[in-house]
């Protein structure tokens, strides 16, 4: 019997999907729930397993291809595999200006509009197309290099020295990369990486975005964690008791006295939200991803302890949902982990800010008059200036640092 | 309240008979009504196109290009003959010949796709009704949920020189003569008049076309209008520009004539014509069309008012063809009545009134696409040019047929083919594939970049485009100013 091995429903944010890998090739003898292909998509890896013991019979699309929900990606023959599966040769096809480009769609164009490609090394992907079923005319691609003069200087550079007189945009520059000797190797960005870029430069050219610092001595945090720590992991089932939560919560509180920097800007219109939905900017191999604390208010230190140790997890592994990682109304960034000092975190858009933590770092500090060293921690904050005044930003970076140098007002709500 | 039809189509020209077939294609239940009788009185299809328009024309067209070639032509290919003799009756008989067959194919459509042929003339009531009178004088009404009105046009009459049938003609007419006239009057330098003269100067007539604007062919492309007129010239046309004419007189008797007075810039000028052809143009056909209360408007040139669409200022009531603007051209009438029959279906159908190509079969042929020249010039677009002569094309002069040109139009920065205008053997056919090639947007380029056949003369539409980028293979390139 014959069943459609269909891809998943993608979520309303999600249009399209990669086929990122085949697991089992046509002909492959699968058990049940064993993984056929992987699905890559903007924000998460999807994972199609088998239905039932049988056969991969065919697969209908490629690595590389583009899908959408519920498309047919193999037909499966639920039964022993039989002795003699026969593959047949596909049969070549010949499709003259047909350029594969990173992503595997299938994208028309003019013969001249394609040696201009070639010629600009460009993926078509990134050109606006204006001919008869979004074929890429040469006069698109002559708009596209007149617009995106930094293309050509992309192709051409590279590892190169400034070249001083070239102009970039001219083929003549990329030629300069043959001249030279040196090993380049090009490969096209993964989706994920594509359009974590471009949400970047978004967020970057379209919202006024500044930062502004603070430091906080950690001595009482560490004194806390220091004493309960053991006592902590006891009574949470091993959940161990990290700085995170205690940043969580001193956000969340000054995020209830600055109703701004919890807020979203919408078009023209702004939206405050009465709910704290904190993302925590996790690193994962694929690159940084940010799962979402829902309702973060709700939970206990514990409680968001476990979630953010779960997420990291499951950022390790791939395995992220899209809804975790949606909404969010404020993001929490720790560089310290790998030992930066000092940043100025990137805003999370549609949110109006976000709180950059770093390395802790054994400081002298006045105190009273006296030397003493404290291990200090920088806070960034970066925010929308169109949305949260300079005064509301400091004062609100402020608030963190008064509530985790004196814990008790996080517990008291003051 | 059910409807006799689902589609009433008034007109079996090229857009009505189109329309009906689509329509039925469609799966809608279509009439066509159609007026036209022949001479045995029988009800034909086809319209002004099949019947003493298009079809006649280049059969006419075909004919008196072989008696030309063989009278002249033959002898540079080694090829001696006896006398060439003309049996006009006879031409004329193959041409009718040409005609019934084609009209007896619409005839065998209609039955194929189970369109209902009506014949009498159809008027359009209120309320999407039509009612039609047949040629024995009884009348029925019909009801239809849409209708398309396809009446087509007429020829202009003038008041200086009106016709009678006999020595003064219209385009109808003029295919019917039974002798070769020793001298031809044509009033109007357009297209029919071109045509036309051609035929009968190639037959034998000492031929005077009488235009009444300075200009000559002021549509087409003017480096192509030159060249044609150079041409035709040496082919014996008299073409005279600027000739208003103001009246005329008829001659009657055994050889009956006409003198045809006319003012130019040297004066009042009089010239004797055994035939005159009129062809200064043609309107809209709406008499006996519409009722009185049936709401359908028209313009102020007489043409029925109609949207982008075909659509009337009456909801389910469609006009398409010569009745409506636009170029008057069998095949943008066609290209409408798809169109309309396709909404009436459902369907998004749209017409690209921008890319319809136009033809003038005189020898060389005439062939436009896009706008020329002048219309860029005007619009203030850059653009750059290329043009080859079939001189330079191998199966051109194979052929002995190597008058003309291609030339074409791109835009300065984009490179995107603005027009194609053509001069030359097969310059219809050949204008056809750049017409193809610009509903996909192409630029100059890409036709460089495709490979045409050798030796053809498409080869001259090649090197065009490679000229237009300035590197055309077989002649040298030359900046143009």
């Amino acid at each position: 019997m014959a069943i459609e091995i269909k891809a998943p429903s993608l979520p309303e944010s999600v249009p399209d999907g990669t086929i990122a890998t085949w697991y089992k090739q046509e002909g492959d003898a699968v058990t049940r729930d064993e993984l056929l292909v992987d699905i890559e998509t903007d924000k998460v890896l999807l994972e199609v397993v088998a239905p039932d013991n049988g056969v991969l019979k065919s697969i209908n699309k490629a690595e590389g291809d583009t899908i959408v929900s519920n498309e047919l990606l193999a037909i499966f023959e639920v039964g022993a595999a039989t002795a003699n599966t026969e593959k047949e040769a596909a049969p070549a096809k010949v499709e003259a200006q047909v350029l594969e480009d990173n992503s595997g769609v299938e994208v028309l164009m003019s013969p001249a509009a394609k040696k201009l490609i070639e010629e600009n090394s460009l993926s078509p992907n990134s050109i606006k197309s204006t001919g008869k079923d979004g074929r890429i005319t040469k006069e698109d691609v002559l708009k596209h290099l007149e617009t995106a003069a930094a293309e050509g200087a992309k192709a051409a550079e590279g590892n190169e020295a400034p070249t001083p007189a070239s102009n970039a945009e001219s083929s003549i520059a990329n030629s300069a990369a043959y001249t030279g000797a040196r090993a380049e190797e090009r490969i096209p960005m993964t989706r994920l990486r594509a359009k974590v870029a471009e949400r970047l430069l978004k967020a970057t050219t379209t919202t006024a975005m500044l930062t502004t610092f603070n430091e906080v001595n950690m001595q009482p945090v560490m004194d806390i964690r220091n004493r309960y720590k053991d006592l902590f992991e006891k009574k949470h089932d091993g959940t161990r008791l990290g700085f995170m939560s205690f940043f969580v919560r001193a956000s969340i509180e000054a995020l209830k006295h600055y109703p701004a920097v919890n807020a979203s800007i919408d078009g023209s219109e702004i939206i405050y939200h009465g709910y704290q939905d904190i993302g925590v900017a996790v690193s994962s191999p694929r690159g940084l991803v940010v799962p979402v604390l829902r309702d973060a208010d709700a939970m206990s230190l514990a409680a968001i302890e476990k979630n953010i140790r779960d997420y990291g997890v499951k950022a390790r592994d791939g395995k992220l949902s899209i809804e975790e990682m949606t909404g969010g109304t404020f993001t929490i960034s720790n560089g310290g982990v790998f030992g930066s000092l000092l940043s100025t975190p990137i805003l999370n858009p549609p949110q109006t800010a976000i709180l950059g933590m770093h390395k802790i770092q054994d400081r002298p500090m006045a105190v009273n008059g006296e030397v003493k060293i404290l291990p200090m921690m920088y806070l960034a904050l970066s925010y929308d200036h169109r949305m949260i005044d300079g005064k509301e930003a400091v004062q609100f970076l402020v608030t963190i640092k008064e509530m985790l140098e004196d814990p008790a007002r996080i517990l008291l709500e003051v | 309240m059910s409807v006799d039809y689902d589609v009433i189509v008034i007109g079996a020209g090229p857009a009505g008979y189109v329309a009906a077939i689509r329509a039925a294609q469609l799966g809608l239940k279509t009439a066509c009504i159609e007026k036209w009788l022949d001479k045995n009185n029988k009800p034909v299809f086809g319209g002004t196109c099949l019947n003493v328009g298009c079809i006649p024309s280049k059969a006419l067209l075909d004919s008196s290009h072989k008696y030309l070639e063989a009278k002249h032509a033959f002898d540079a290919h080694g090829i001696g003959t006896g006398e060439i003799t003309l049996d006009v009756p006879k031409m004329i008989q193959r041409k009718q010949k040409v005609v019934d067959q084609m009209a007896g194919g619409i005839g065998g459509l209609f039955q194929a796709n189970k369109v209902s042929p009506i014949s009498g003339v159809g008027k359009l009531l209120k309320d999407k009704k039509v009612e039609v009178r047949s040629n024995d004088g009884k009348t029925q009404t019909l009801s239809a949920e849409h209708v398309i009105i396809a009446a087509g046009s007429v020829p202009i009459e003038i008041p200086p020189t009106p016709t009678d049938g006999n020595v003064i003609v219209d385009s109808t007419g003029a295919l019917e003569f039974q002798a070769v006239p020793k001298r031809l009057g044509v009033i109007g330098a357009g297209v029919i008049g071109l045509e036309l003269g051609s035929v009968w100067s190639r037959l034998g007539s000492e031929v005077v076309v009488l235009e009444a604007t300075e200009s000559f062919l002021p549509m087409v492309d003017q480096q192509i209008a030159k060249e044609a007129k150079k041409i035709l010239t040496k082919q014996n046309l008299d073409i005279r520009l600027g000739a208003m004419v103001t009246g005329s007189k008829l001659k009657k008797g055994k050889s009956p004539s006409v003198a045809v007075q006319y003012k130019d810039k040297n004066g009042d000028q009089e010239i004797i014509f055994d035939k005159l052809i009129v062809c200064v143009g043609r309107k809209p056909y709406t008499e006996a069309l519409l009722s009185d209360d049936c709401g359908v408007e028209k313009d102020e040139r007489g043409f029925i008012k109609v949207d982008n669409h075909c659509l009337t200022n009456i909801p389910g009531v469609y006009a398409v063809g010569d009745v409506v603007r636009g170029p008057m051209l069998a095949h943008k009438g066609s290209e409408e009545g798809v169109m309309v029959a396709e909404i009436i279906a459902g369907q998004k159908a749209a017409l690209n009134y921008d890319l319809i190509p136009s033809v003038i079969y005189t020898h060389p042929e005439i062939a436009s696409i896009g706008k020329t020249e002048e219309q860029l010039k005007a619009d203030g677009v850059e653009y750059k040019v290329g043009t080859f002569p079939f001189l330079a094309v191998g199966r051109a002069v194979a052929a002995n047929d190597s008058d003309g040109m291609v030339k074409m139009l791109a835009d300065a920065k984009t490179d995107r083919v603005l027009g194609c205008h053509i001069i030359g053997p097969s310059a219809a056919d050949l204008v056809q594939t750049v017409t193809v090639a610009m509903e996909f947007s192409t630029s100059a380029e890409d036709i460089g970049m495709t490979v045409f056949s050798h030796p053809a003369l498409s080869e001259a539409v090649h090197e065009a485009a490679l000229a237009v980028n300035g590197h055309a293979i077989h002649m040298p390139n030359r900046k143009r100013k």
